[in-house]
């Protein structure tokens, strides 16, 4: 099948690449661009792993065809930190031990990073809800929500 | 594994409507593609051609008028729905609805046209919205029809679509007064799709009496099922205990759901007896109190 030409932006870089249009966002990201970070979990829309920011909002990576993020600007949990310096969610996330595994943490990361944007003070049940689509098998949600209600306090800056 | 396909991407919904009339017996719609890409995934749908329409910024609108109610675009997200203060303060359950509908991210990208489009008779929206008497427009290149939403629905994936046709808009009458409508999924995982759901939409009148009744039951058979013989129970009484109960069992009765891995026919009837008699009780409440 012809490939096509795709214009995006991940974490601030702009590229340019001949994609299948089947291509998914999620398989561009770690397949064309190399950012591993982003996993491919279920790949049928319930788990979350796969999760990116488009502009500041999450969404499944593995149910998105890469051709409609045309011009998009994607942020991927690489896209994080800054100068080499984790940002507030990560060093909460270390500090909170909010992860057991890691599978789920790059999707939990930008669900609550994009929580955050949008309400930069939610309650319990908001962060809960917040990663309502994030799937965690070893059930550390409670140090998940923890993490991110101290990024919320302001406990954590930006270096 | 996705089979290849020729990727179309119009500009307008006239361009949209042109490509469907061209390709019409082998293209499909992609708009989110929440549901159609786990579909094309596991091969269950192949197709030639792929028009995306889900930049068509056109059909990406919530208009209100207290004549005519609500009109919303197609391509407006789930999260938009969820988050428009004209819907919350005019048409509460479909806020309700939409936050307990699957995740934040698929209501960020998807769509309220791609969910009623792509018939799956475990939906949330399309009980409601036939509980609200809502209707669907659909469009091609040589015009529009309005239809309601119920005969939208045909048989299992199956709608009254024509092939060169696409879902563009979905209006919702003004409430009526005194009428209120509620709606419930069980599952296990909450905001899961719905192993059996019921929207219940309930007016009553001066004398406290239900005056209509709208019940409509979601993952109860191969279309959203309106429960027409618990409508009748309900339609004419005043509320009690036994009324509400009378009603659960003929919505029983109306339902034809299957046994599958997430429940047995029996267990599905059980629940829409419950779940009809708890959504009536709550749209008559709250009914009762507007």
């Amino acid at each position: 099948m012809k490939k096509q030409l795709l214009r995006l932006t991940v974490n601030g870089q702009e590229y340019e690449l001949y994609i299948s249009p089947k291509t998914l966002l999620v398989e561009v990201i770690r397949d064309h661009i190399g950012l591993t970070g982003t996993k491919r979990g279920c790949e049928t829309v319930s788990c979350g792993a796969c999760t990116v920011m488009i502009e500041d909002m999450a969404v499944k990576s593995c149910s998105i065809l890469a051709v409609q993020a045309e011009g998009r600007h994607i942020t991927t949990v690489e896209g994080l930190e800054k100068n080499g310096k984790l940002a507030p969610m990560q060093k909460a996330f270390l500090d909170h031990g909010s992860y057991q595994c890691g599978f789920c943490t790059a999707g939990m990361l930008m669900s609550c990073e994009a929580l955050l944007k949008e309400n930069p003070a939610p309650t319990k049940d908001e962060i809960r809800e917040g990663i309502e689509g994030n799937i965690c098998r070893c059930t550390g949600y409670n140090s998940i929500v923890r993490a991110v209600e101290a990024v919320a306090k302001g406990n954590y800056k930006e270096e | 594994m996705i089979h290849d396909f020729t990727y179309l991407k119009p500009g307008t919904l006239r361009e949209a409507l042109s490509m469907l009339a061209d390709h019409k017996d082998e293209c499909k719609v992609i708009c989110g593609g929440q549901s159609l890409l786990i579909v094309m995934r596991q091969g269950l749908l192949v197709t030639d051609y792929l028009i995306d329409i889900k930049g068509l910024k056109e059909l990406s609108y919530i208009n209100y008028d207290e004549k005519e109610g609500f009109k919303i675009g197609a391509t407006t997200t789930h999260r938009t729905i969820e988050t428009s203060e004209m819907i919350e303060q005019k048409c509460p359950v479909l806020v309700a609805v939409e936050k307990r509908l699957a995740s934040i991210q698929v209501r960020n990208w998807g769509t309220i046209g791609g969910n009623l489009a792509h018939g799956d008779s475990s939906g949330d929206l399309a009980p409601t919205l036939i509980a609200l008497d809502a209707k669907i427009k659909l469009s091609s290149a040589k015009g529009s029809r309005t239809i309601p939403l119920e005969e939208f629905y045909t048989g299992l994936f199956e709608t009254a679509l024509n092939k060169d046709e696409l879902v563009v808009e979905i209006q919702i009458p003004p409430l009526r007064a005194k009428t209120a409508t509620a709606y419930k999924k069980f599952n296990l995982i909450e905001n899961d799709q719905a192993i059996v759901g019921v929207a219940a939409a309930v007016t009553i009148d001066q004398k406290g009496a239900c005056k209509d009744a709208r019940v409509v039951l979601s993952n109860a058979g191969v279309t959203p099922i309106r429960a027409k013989n618990a409508e009748k129970v309900l339609i004419g009484k005043k509320l009690a205990d036994t009324l509400l109960v009378k009603a659960g069992e003929a919505a029983s009765g109306d339902a034809g759901p299957v046994s599958d891995i997430h429940g047995s026919e029996e267990y599905r009837r059980h629940l829409v007896k419950v779940l009809t008699k708890r959504m009536v009780e709550q749209a008559w409440d709250q009914a009762t109190h507007s």
